[in-house]
């Protein structure tokens, strides 16, 4: 129950995102699709994952792209539709790769009900494992963490202009 | 419908309207939000079979969650950086008026 | 006797709570916890309002508010009719829904961090297993909705000081989550109750708080340099001064909207106060081994005075810094500083007890410090060398 307003809530936020012409409405619908998907890892049971995605997603990457769109506005707005001009074959493959993966999930063990326990993790097992078994993940995503955030500065920094 | 076969489809569906904005809107940003919102289907999927399936201790799912996570914030900043200079250059961020270098 | 006056409260609560039927009994103990957040948190609000005026009054060498009531303490009541009776002017080329939800989302998330706040010995609404991520995850909810604030507004000026406010924010989250990272890394846990009761403990008459070690002094300093600047108050409030941008932000806001501003982000900073004194100041213990009999929510809500006042002789004494100014000093100069405070958590962690730790943790936190902040001001700069030659 709970479950299906939050399902319900994310794909009205996704669909909101990518149909919305203002591109500011639709980051906050994109918001509003990330944070039910947080209720959605919260009520599944995975605390961190959740309040991650939450930190991460809601209070980076939308901020993120919000400040993108405010600098790279144009002067008016766009008259042209907007739609890439072949729209009507890349709906098509969305369309038909959504009836597949529904078929296949219809089709697998994941149908054949089951229950089964609410596993544990707590924060001291999700450490273990991060320092432990991936520690070398952990490392290599601190890199490219590194890597991206120099990079991305480097790439949209002003060109210094060479006195003479 | 068991509760796996539901997080499975909505991961389904997130994806397929992800991959459908990505695909169909003009502006470079918009195809971005595609993207994420992809990648975070992906996401829910690990996170379901994280939930419902089989060894649930070993904590893969969750770790292989962390990881993309992070992952995809450090694709969204290099991406906004690269739509910005594309802007910078061209004034226009509609990627069918970028095809200077096709034929 | 002293037993009973401290869990007060908890035992108030459960005899409430038994009249109810066994089913709906958490439901109602979590009804009755929010309620009384809500109220107290309130209130708290309404008399800061107060002494924030009185007290910046006195440092600037002038009374405060002092017509309505006695010393002028019956002056938010005041406040709080204007603000209610105001017209609520919209502007036309605003985005009505956005509009509106911006200060009804902050104060929703403002109020929702004090969950995992441990006021007393048993009191917290929500003891989360990662109680101190759920706050900080909360507030950069706040950042989204000072954007929608400044951008819905249609204003130039709104729009320039939401993207002010968001940067300021952004780059101070992260000295203020590298300085909990020490303490967290200290206490080996994210839930805010097991923080607090490795605080809880004394030896001889002095407590184990974070605060009196030279990477908790270090840790606290940074937190609230940090929590000044992500709460928007002076010397941070640039993007709402007065005399820079007219109000920022929230310029367009008027009647009840603007008091629900007012209120997120006073709410923000008792929460972040909250916060540091359950890392730093050891939450509801008291500080010395003999003065235990009191309360422990009693002290909670003292160190939380004791902050408030500090933030309010701060904005009355320092001038506003400029955006380049506070964007260098936490790129710059916070941020080297909190990763030295972590390296030298882990060194106070592995060093045996005595006074070779404190002088080898004082030096790491010292030394740097003091050329850091030399280098910065003479203005030394990494670029490449350019030789002058002799013509």
């Amino acid at each position: 129950m709970l479950f299906t307003i939050f399902a319900i809530l994310t794909v009205a936020g996704a669909v909101a995102a990518m149909s919305l012409r203002n591109l500011i409405h639709s980051v906050l619908a994109l918001t509003l699709a990330f944070a039910g998907l947080a209720a959605v890892y919260l009520q599944l049971g995975a605390q961190f994952i959740g309040l991650a995605q939450i930190l991460v997603y809601v209070g980076a990457v939308a901020i993120l792209i919000v400040f993108a769109i405010l600098l790279t506005r144009d002067a008016g707005a766009s008259p042209q539709s907007i739609v890439s001009s072949s729209w009507i074959e890349s709906g098509t493959v969305a369309l038909v790769i959504f009836c597949v993966l529904a078929w296949a999930i219809h089709h697998s063990a994941a149908s054949r009900p089951a229950v089964l326990p609410q596993p544990e993790a707590s924060m001291q097992q999700i450490g273990n494992v991060l320092m432990l078994r991936f520690a070398l993940p952990l490392e290599i995503v601190g890199v490219l963490l590194t890597v991206a955030l120099i990079g991305a500065v480097t790439l949209a920094m002003h060109e210094k202009q060479e006195k003479q | 419908m068991t509760p796996l076969s539901s997080c499975l489809l909505l991961s389904a569906l997130l994806f397929a309207i992800g991959l459908a904005g990505a695909l169909m809107r003009r502006n470079a940003i918009l195809m971005l939000i595609g993207i994420e919102l992809m990648l975070n289907a992906a996401n829910l999927n690990f996170i379901a079979f994280w939930r419902y399936g089989p060894n649930p201790e070993v904590l893969t799912g969750m770790m292989f969650v962390i990881f993309s996570i992070g992952v995809a914030a450090a694709e969204a900043a290099v991406g906004l950086a690269l739509i910005i200079l594309l802007h910078r250059h061209t004034k226009t961020t509609d990627i069918d008026e970028v095809n200077a270098m096709r034929g | 006797m002293g037993e009973t006056a401290d869990q007060f409260f908890v035992i108030l609560q459960h005899r409430i709570v038994d009249h109810a039927p066994a089913n709906l009994r958490s439901f109602f103990s979590s009804l009755l916890s929010v309620i009384a957040i809500l109220v107290v948190f309130a209130l708290l609000f309404a008399i800061t309002t107060v002494l924030e005026r009185k007290g910046l009054g006195r440092i600037q060498n002038r009374y405060g508010p002092n017509r309505v009531g006695p010393f002028g303490i019956l002056q938010p009541i005041a406040d709080g009719i204007k603000s209610l009776t105001k017209e609520d002017i919209v502007p036309q080329a605003a985005d009505k829904v956005v509009h509106f939800l911006a200060p009804v989302m902050l104060v929703l998330a403002a109020f929702s961090l004090y969950a995992v706040l441990p006021f007393g010995r048993n009191m917290v609404l929500a003891n989360l297993d990662a109680g101190v991520l759920f706050f900080f995850a909360v507030s950069s909810v706040m950042e989204l909705t000072i954007f929608m604030a400044g951008w819905s507004s249609r204003n130039k000026y709104s729009l320039l000081g939401a993207m002010r406010a968001i940067a300021q924010m952004i780059s101070y989250e992260v000295p203020l989550i590298l300085a909990s990272i020490t303490v967290i890394m200290a206490a080996g846990s994210l839930s805010t109750v097991a923080i607090v009761e490795k605080q809880a403990g004394y030896t001889g008459i002095f407590p184990h708080w974070f605060v009196f070690t030279p990477w908790g002094f270090a840790g606290f300093v940074l937190f609230m340099i940090a929590a000044t600047a992500e709460s928007n108050r002076s010397p941070f409030d640039l993007p709402e001064g007065e005399s820079e941008i007219i109000a920022g932000y929230y310029t367009e806001y008027s009647g009840f909207k603007f008091a629900l501003f007012f209120l997120g982000e006073y709410l923000g900073m008792f929460a972040i106060s909250g916060l540091g004194i359950t890392l730093f100041w050891g939450g509801w213990s008291a500080p010395f081994s003999f003065l235990t009999w009191v309360p422990s929510y009693f002290w909670f809500f003292a160190k939380l005075l004791t902050m408030i006042a500090i933030f309010i002789w701060v904005r009355g004494t320092l001038p506003r810094l400029r955006m380049d100014q506070l964007m260098n000093f936490a790129w710059k100069f916070m941020l080297p500083m909190a990763l030295l405070n972590l390296v030298t958590a882990g060194v106070w962690r592995f060093l045996p007890q005595g006074v070779l730790r404190w002088l080898v943790c004082g030096l790491l936190v010292v030394v740097p410090y003091v050329l850091l902040g030399r280098g910065l001001a003479q203005g030394w700069k990494l670029e490449k060398r350019v030789y002058r030659f002799a013509e």
